[in-house]
């Protein structure tokens, strides 16, 4: 097995017990990202310098014999949204092509004071606005199942980084499915954890009361090791809470397992297919239901329960609320305080205040950007705000108060993350609406504020394809190949509890692979 | 449908300046996604009260008092803003 393949538990023994150190394996993993990503470009940048000099001390405790903790020495990646003192944070964008932060996010320090070492930074769709990662204002990244097909978004280069063995984990951060939609996609472990377990102090906000950090890891075990050092009260962040992480055993034989009906139904021809949304696939939904019943067959319950607006309902909410929130919270970008300014620019000279903000954010943002800037503006605005804004913090509501009801009667709910595997490069950038649908079964959750994990539960056979007789997959084919999902795609399966429960869905989830 | 005087207007609103292939690009976006929001209008929010915050957390207050931070700091934070002066940060005039 190669150093670049092992989990955190088994680095960490190997350092302890001196079978490699910690400079030889953070150089496997700088030779690795300087060998293959040319092809899979997961990231914006390398931190060579940084990593070395923290492998160093690490080594030089290990020779003096003291004990490291669990994540001493362990090289991971950051997706360019988070901040990590004296390095470039670009956020995917223009506007902060040059921006060098000031200071570290909190879960950065935490994982810093454990030795933790930092590749890089990973590429994501600009100010985490994607679900592709081609929103990057820079380059998009590329699946590693499959070059021609996108990563998911929007913390693609960080999952595309854990799925090629460029780090042993990644941190991302989830808005409405941008930690488990690019895991499902690259076939890895992502874990949104309940909204306020982790501090959000130092990465660039988005929408304020959905985003929350969150680890990509090779496997449950690891995310579970990343989400123990990350979590916790922060006096940075208001948001944040703390609660005791308990080791509560959940025999199978006691766990209810909830299955909501809307998650599985979309007829082709149904009233939301005039939105675009062509439904689950087939494929998918046998692998996700085989899954599912894999913990039937070991003692578990499963009940058919439905969750009332929890999909497309859900989704309409997310896409008033986000960009409201998206809207005041860029206001920032000002071309003043700092990012990218037309006031440097060789340009025409701006005249007045009102043309530095004009021009600064017009020429610094790029388009999924400003169209959700603009529709914020607009759900905001007088004689809308009613109409949009309150109206979808009502749903709000109701969407939390039937997840409650659900979960009165089940323990933990199961869904697909995604309703297809990943698409191709191009497939849905010129479509906004059916960009945003990848995401439509992330959005309840993210709303409700949940813990979710997605965890690879199967892949479908590279053959599916070749059958369908998807004209927008021929159109595809004929644009971009055939693809090269030789092995298949990955394939992701959704597991959600209460708040607060990260410990059960983290052991549930842990028993996927002895089932 | 949005009309173009009303994305005039937002754009505006937002301090974005746009070329006109992006208005109109917008325009017709704008329309499509709000379409999908008429979905909402199904759903009966009589009574309900609206959510902001997913998880209701005792809110946490800290004094109002300004924290004393290093100059180095402050230092690099203004080293960030594309003009300044003397240790300011320095804008176009307001009035």
């Amino acid at each position: 097995m190669e150093l670049e393949e092992l989990t955190i538990t088994q680095i960490h023994r190997g350092l302890t017990k001196r079978e490699f150190s910690a400079r030889e394996l953070t150089e496997a993993f700088l030779d690795r990202i300087e060998r293959f990503d040319k092809k899979i470009s997961a990231f914006l940048t390398v931190t060579k310098d940084i990593s070395l000099r923290q492998a160093k001390k690490i080594d030089e405790l290990v020779s003096r014999n003291e004990e490291i903790p669990i994540l001493a020495g362990i090289p991971f990646a950051i997706k360019d949204v988070i901040l990590v003192e004296g390095v470039k944070c670009t956020a995917g964008s223009k506007i902060l092509e040059n921006y060098i932060a000031p200071y570290d996010a909190t879960c950065i320090k935490k994982l810093k004071s454990q030795g933790a070492i930092i590749l890089g930074k990973t590429n994501l769709d600009e100010f985490a606005m994607g679900s592709s990662t081609e929103h990057s204002a820079f380059f998009p990244t590329k699946n590693p199942h499959d070059l021609s097909r996108v990563p998911g978004g929007s913390s693609g280069g960080s999952a595309a980084a854990v799925a090629a063995n460029f780090c042993s984990f990644a941190l991302g951060s989830d808005t409405c499915g941008s930690i488990r939609q690019p895991a499902a996609f690259c076939g890895v472990v992502g874990l949104k954890p309940t909204y306020g377990a982790v501090s959000r102090y130092g990465l660039i906000a988005m929408a304020s009361s959905l985003d929350q950090i969150g680890p990509i890891t090779k496997t449950v075990e690891d995310a579970r090791i990343v989400f123990e050092a990350i979590s916790g009260k922060d006096p940075l962040d208001s948001t944040s809470v703390q609660y005791p992480i308990s080791n509560i055993q959940y025999p199978i034989s006691n766990l209810r397992i909830g299955v909501p009906k809307e998650y599985f139904t979309c007829p082709v021809g149904s009233r939301m297919d005039s939105y675009g949304a062509k439904g689950i696939d087939p494929e998918v939904e046998k692998i996700v239901r085989s899954a599912i019943q894999k913990y039937e067959k070991a003692g578990a319950k499963i009940e058919e329960i439905s969750i009332p607006y929890s999909t497309h309902h859900s989704l309409a909410t997310y896409y008033l609320i986000m960009p409201s929130e998206v809207s005041a919270n860029l206001a920032r970008y000002d071309g003043i305080k700092y990012g990218y300014s037309t006031v440097d620019q060789k340009t025409e000279k701006p005249k007045n205040l009102m043309d530095v903000y004009l021009k600064s954010r017009g020429e610094g943002f790029g388009k999924e950007v400003k169209r959700r800037i603009m529709l914020g503006t607009y759900a905001l605005s007088a004689g809308y705000y009613d109409a949009y804004y309150l109206k979808a913090q009502k749903v709000r509501t109701l969407i939390i108060k039937n997840f409650e009801k659900a979960f009165e009667k089940v323990d933990v709910i199961m869904t697909p993350t995604t309703p297809t595997p990943a698409f191709f490069l191009g497939e849905k950038t010129q479509d906004p609406l059916s960009m945003y649908l990848s995401d439509i079964y992330m959005a309840a959750v993210s709303l409700a504020g949940l813990p979710a994990i997605s965890i690879p539960c199967g892949k479908v056979a590279p053959h599916h394809f070749e059958n369908r007789h998807n004209t927008r997959d021929k159109f595809n084919r004929a644009k971009y190949g055939r693809g090269q999902s030789g092995g298949g795609l990955p394939v992701g399966l959704q597991i959600i509890a209460k708040p607060f429960e990260e410990e059960k869905i983290l052991t549930i989830a842990e028993m996927f692979k002895k089932l | 449908m949005i009309t173009k005087k009303e994305v005039e207007h937002l754009a505006k609103l937002a301090r974005l300046g746009l070329a006109q292939k992006e208005m109109e690009e917008i325009q017709k976006d704008l329309s499509l996604i709000l379409d999908y929001f008429n979905l909402l209008k199904e759903v009966n929010t009589e009574g309900v009260t609206p959510t902001s915050h997913p998880i209701s957390a005792k809110p946490y207050l800290r004094k109002d008092e300004v924290l004393k931070q290093p100059s180095e700091k402050i230092q690099k934070l203004i080293e960030l803003a594309p003009q300044k002066e003397k240790g300011c940060i320095k804008v176009k005039s307001i009035l």
